[in-house]
């Protein structure tokens, strides 16, 4: 009863910024003591980060801002790049009009990112373009709002594919060809990476169908292939498709540079996406193929609509997380000679003008490259709750 | 009934098990047919550019300097034993990287999953910047934008413990070997065997009397000992300290700016990756799991040591065995920096004798055979931890 006649002491705080700092940073003397050290750590970073980005010399990106965006394409072609980005901006816009959801997220980020980059001290045209692009979006998304044209953005964006691709090479008369030893910057890298992703998706799904074939010859074929690619790192893969490439073809055949290390990104992604498909193909459940083979589908009929949908369904995380790390390899060509971002990056370093600079150019790249793998990788994690993939 | 299970006029085009027959056969043509066309345009190029497929010429002279390498090495060395050299520098930052890449790992994704929002954040931060850009950067900003620019030896930056750093690398205390360091080694191994009988024989009679196992402890016990009593009596190590002398450090071991980069570049990527794997580990194991295991009496202690650890070891080895091979297949990004790995020699003995297809052959092969060797340990540690099914 005693508990009763002594006066509690009133319970600690647990709302309001002191509660939230008693309860997440100082719960115990331990924690308290954690929380100091990782503080003093952080200013510590912060401090430097922050010297080092205003005693910086930002000259050196903005000079050489058209060499990191499109590398030597050629100035009075620049114009196509500009055209292809509308155009996706009007494929964007159009997507969040037709499908909402994670759409809407992406169009405004880009969007957004329009904007800033509109505000920035660029010649006129420049921005004028930039504020064009933002509005391509929204009527993009009027259209395809009021349309409700699912089908027909889809089948536009498969066709801005082959599109994109004349507009930047070109076609024989009407658009002088650019050849793609010219390609550079951003520019390249994206041309890589999209190629990369798309050829590389149906080999995938080959490969992980046929090492789960009956077949043993293409079994093993498919297995052996996988291993040995996964086995060695891709620069070799890249080191051997620059210099082997043309040894393998007859004299007659002569496969640019760029398309031969987009063959080298292809093979490697392949591999390791074939073994990310195996993991969705034995997600799905025998009785799935066996229910279809009752209903007298024939095999490719049950790969094609019972199978695989739900396979590639299970794995589109990991599917994003390839294709993330995909993104991040094409740095890597900078290491066999072409001039994508970092290999721009690389040979700025080196102009008369701005030497001893790397410190300003690495980390302005790394932005890019962040900001790119960062926005794919939400954006995976979003949808993967939106599908619900793992709740069922 | 008996025509339906087995029709006799099924003709050959429409049998499933020549179909499939076929079909095989059909694929290894096709396989054959390009590997053939392939060879074929390889030989005549061979051919052309005047040189033929042999292997001789890793007997001839290397002539090319190595900044560093473990085992003497100078340019009177052959392409093989340089060939080697590579591979005993990329084994030698693939084998630190991946002990230090665990521990950084292990740490940042326990603190990924702190209470401390404040560490949690932090550990937070550093798994998103360093795994969403590229290592090729992270490596070429840690070489040539921070060790390059650091001061001259002279004005090092001191360190705790003797730890110098500078624009010349990274000096650290080391040892030297007395003559009787061989004999240590002898006691030491014998003291290792002492250790595994300990384990294998006397510990399994403990483990069945006091049910609970001890004997790890006890083996890595007797093994300690019988290392640092020997070590006290034979003395085998001289500790050396890194002093400065004019222009150089004398004493210690010198680590080069591009070992110590690429080492660090390695380490804080895969670190990263690392730590989202413990972090998924320790979070597939269920909450009930571990308040089961109390309420059955087990201490705290006892309860991590003995389920929740072997419950998350089973979810985190697999994709852990999968950064292991990427850190050491990535460590040929060494050659972007200067470091003299094995793919950094391959390509120098590539752009030297020309011979194209050999040296490929011979780089797939070496990283191969380690990817092999990394995948058999640790499908072998994997078997230990995995579950046991009925």
């Amino acid at each position: 009863m005693s508990i009763l006649t002594e006066t509690l002491r009133p319970p600690a705080v647990s709302i309001g910024v002191l509660g939230w700092l008693r309860k997440n940073l100082f719960s115990t003397w331990y924690n308290a003591l954690l929380s100091v050290l990782v503080l003093w750590l952080v200013a510590i970073v912060a401090t430097t980060l922050w010297n080092a980005i205003t005693t910086a010399n930002w000259n050196v990106v903005t000079v050489n801002l058209r060499l990191f965006m499109i590398g030597r394409y050629p100035l009075e072609q620049a114009w196509r790049v500009q055209v292809v980005v509308s155009m996706l901006s009007l494929l964007i816009g159009a997507s969040w009009g037709a499908w909402r959801g994670i759409m809407r997220t992406v169009a405004v980020g880009i969007g957004a990112l329009f904007l800033t980059l509109a505000l920035l001290p660029f010649e006129l045209n420049t921005r004028l373009w930039l504020a064009a692009n933002i509005a391509l979006i929204g009527a993009g998304f009027g259209v395809a709002y009021v349309m409700r044209a699912r089908r027909l953005v889809t089948l536009a964006w498969l066709a801005s594919l082959p599109l994109t691709a004349v507009l930047l090479y070109g076609v024989a008369d009407a658009l002088p060809t650019v050849p793609t030893d010219l390609w550079g910057g951003l520019l390249l890298t994206f041309t890589l990476a999209v190629s990369g992703i798309v050829l590389s998706f149906p080999l995938g799904v080959a490969l992980a169908v046929g090492r789960q074939s009956s077949y043993p010859v293409m079994r093993v074929f498919c297995t052996l292939f996988i291993e040995i690619i996964r086995g060695v790192p891709l620069i070799t893969i890249l080191f051997m498709m620059q210099i082997m490439l043309q040894l393998f073809l007859p004299e007659s055949i002569s496969v640019e540079r760029v398309v031969r290390v987009i063959i080298g990104f292809t093979i490697f992604t392949a591999a390791y996406l074939a073994e990310v498909v195996r993991g969705g193909l034995q997600s799905v459940g025998r009785g799935q193929s066996e229910a279809a083979k009752a209903l007298a589908l024939n095999s490719l009929q049950i790969l094609w609509f019972i199978v695989l949908p739900q396979a590639l369904r299970a794995v589109i995380p990991a599917l994003v997380g390839q294709f993330i790390s995909l993104f991040k390899d094409t740095s890597l060509v900078a290491i066999v000679g072409l001039i994508e971002l970092t290999g721009i990056a690389n040979a700025v370093v080196q102009q008369q003008a701005f030497l001893g600079l790397q410190r300003e150019v690495y980390l302005f790249i790394a932005a890019i490259y962040f900001v790119c793998a960062f926005s794919m990788s939400w954006a995976s994690r979003r949808l993967e709750r939106t599908l619900g993939v793992g709740e069922r | 009934m008996a025509s339906l299970s087995r029709s006799p006029a099924v003709p050959l085009w429409r049998d499933v098990r020549v179909l499939r027959i076929a079909a095989q056969i059909i694929f290894i043509a096709v396989v054959l047919l390009v590997g053939w066309w392939f060879a074929d345009n390889m030989s005549r190029g061979l051919t052309r550019m005047g040189s033929k497929f042999s292997f001789d010429f890793l007997q001839s002279a290397a002539s090319f300097a190595l900044a560093e390498s473990p085992i003497p090495y100078d340019t009177d060395k052959s392409y093989g034993y340089a060939f080697v050299v590579g591979a005993l520098n990329t084994l030698r930052v693939a084998v630190v990287g991946i002990v230090l890449a665990s521990l950084l790992g292990l740490l940042m994704g326990i603190a990924r999953l702190s209470s401390n929002w404040l560490l949690a954040n932090l550990a937070r931060v550093y798994v998103e910047a360093f795994r969403n850009t590229p290592l090729l950067i992270q490596l070429l900003f840690w070489y040539l934008a921070v060790i390059l620019k650091l001061p001259a030896v002279r004005q090092s930056i001191e360190l705790p413990g003797s730890v110098f750093l500078n624009n010349r690398g990274l000096t650290v205390p080391w040892f030297e070997t007395k003559d009787s360091f061989t004999t240590w080694l002898l006691t030491a191994c014998a003291g290792l065997v002492v250790g595994i009988v300990l384990y294998e024989l006397v510990g399994r009679r403990w483990q069945a009397e006091r049910h609970l196992s001890q004997r790890v402890l006890w083996a890595a016990l007797s093994v300690l000992a019988v290392a640092s009593v020997s070590a006290i009596v034979l003395d085998p190590f001289t500790p050396t300290v890194p002093t400065l002398q004019g222009f150089n450090f004398n004493g210690g071991l010198s680590l080069s700016p591009e070992y110590v980069a690429l080492l660090f570049g390695l380490v804080m990527y895969t670190g990263a990756f690392i730590a989202e794997i413990v972090r998924a580990g320790i979070l597939a194991v269920p909450r009930g799991v571990n308040e089961a295991s109390r309420a059955l009496g087990l201490s705290y202690a006892q309860t991590l040591r003995l389920v929740t650890v072997p419950l998350a070891l089973r979810v985190i080895i697999p994709p852990l065995t999968n950064q292991y091979l990427n850190l050491t297949k990535n460590s040929s990004l060494a050659v972007a920096i200067g470091y003299a790995d094995l793919f950094y020699v391959s390509s120098t003995i590539f752009n030297q004798t020309g011979q194209t297809v050999q040296v490929i052959v011979l780089v797939m092969g070496a990283y191969l055979l380690m990817s092999l060797t990394i995948s058999v340990v640790m499908n072998f540690v994997n078997a230990r931890f995995k579950l046991i099914e009925r």
